[in-house]
């Protein structure tokens, strides 16, 4: 059976994270795993227009973030890796959430003007891939390469 | 804010980090309690870095409620129950 992971977006108010998505959505899926996206619907609307035919993800496996916090709360839904996207307050807020509620391996991936300042205001047991970026997405893709290799291997272990 | 946002809610904080929405329930309510992110308060399931401080005061209840885009919200709901 193949590996879960969830990818958890924030607002899609900073560039980044949109293509950030779609590049470790696809990294993942080619890894062999199912992923699956919440976010905002406007989050989820900027996936669906940027990846039309769904090469990147399904659109059947996307979720609103608020039913993707129900259903791991009400124990309905669970995943071997979790990628929280953090670039405000809220993230880390979320980032909490998902750790309190889900066994999953947790990865913060922070972004945006205070992206410094937000990984050290994070203290839950995840691993953080920090680049203070807003527009260029490959100070986060390199972050992502350098972690890729590792996660691919979880993808195949029992 | 899904349905809550059909409730008869005040907002007594907004533009504030969560942890102080925390702080200030707890400095302002006497009767708090600690819950665990995923608590299921009406009909939200609470978001939040632990412990979530929820506030009780006559018929209503005071929590922190987290939104992606707009951060968090201290909230007074009324509460019967």
């Amino acid at each position: 059976m193949n590996k879960k992971a969830l990818l958890l977006l924030g607002c899609p108010e900073v560039p980044v994270q949109t293509g950030i998505a779609l590049y470790l959505a696809s990294r993942l899926k080619n890894a062999g795993m199912d992923v699956l996206v919440a976010g905002t619907d406007a989050a989820l609307e900027l996936l669906k227009v940027s990846d039309t035919e769904g090469h990147y993800v399904d659109a059947e496996k996307m979720m609103n973030i608020d039913k993707s916090i129900e259903s791991l709360a009400e124990k309905r839904m669970e995943f071997d890796f979790c990628f929280v996207f953090v670039h405000n307050d809220a993230g880390i807020s979320y980032l909490a959430t998902i750790q309190s509620m889900s066994k999953a391996k947790l990865f913060a991936i922070i972004f945006g003007h205070d992206a410094e300042s937000l990984a050290g205001q994070i203290d839950c047991n995840c691993e953080k891939l920090v680049a203070r970026t807003v527009h260029n997405p490959i100070p986060l893709k390199k972050k992502i390469d350098a972690r890729i290799r590792e996660v691919k291997r979880w993808a195949v272990s029992n | 804010m899904g349905c809550i946002e059909l409730m008869d809610y005040e907002i007594l904080l907004s533009d504030i980090s969560f942890k102080e929405g925390r702080e200030f329930i707890r400095r302002n309510f006497k009767d708090v309690h600690e819950v665990e992110p995923g608590y299921k308060l009406f009909d939200v399931y609470l978001i939040g870095i632990p412990p979530i401080v929820i506030g009780v005061e006559n018929d209503h209840v005071i929590f922190p409620y987290v939104k992606p885009c707009h951060g968090t919200f201290v909230l007074k709901i009324e509460d019967r129950r």
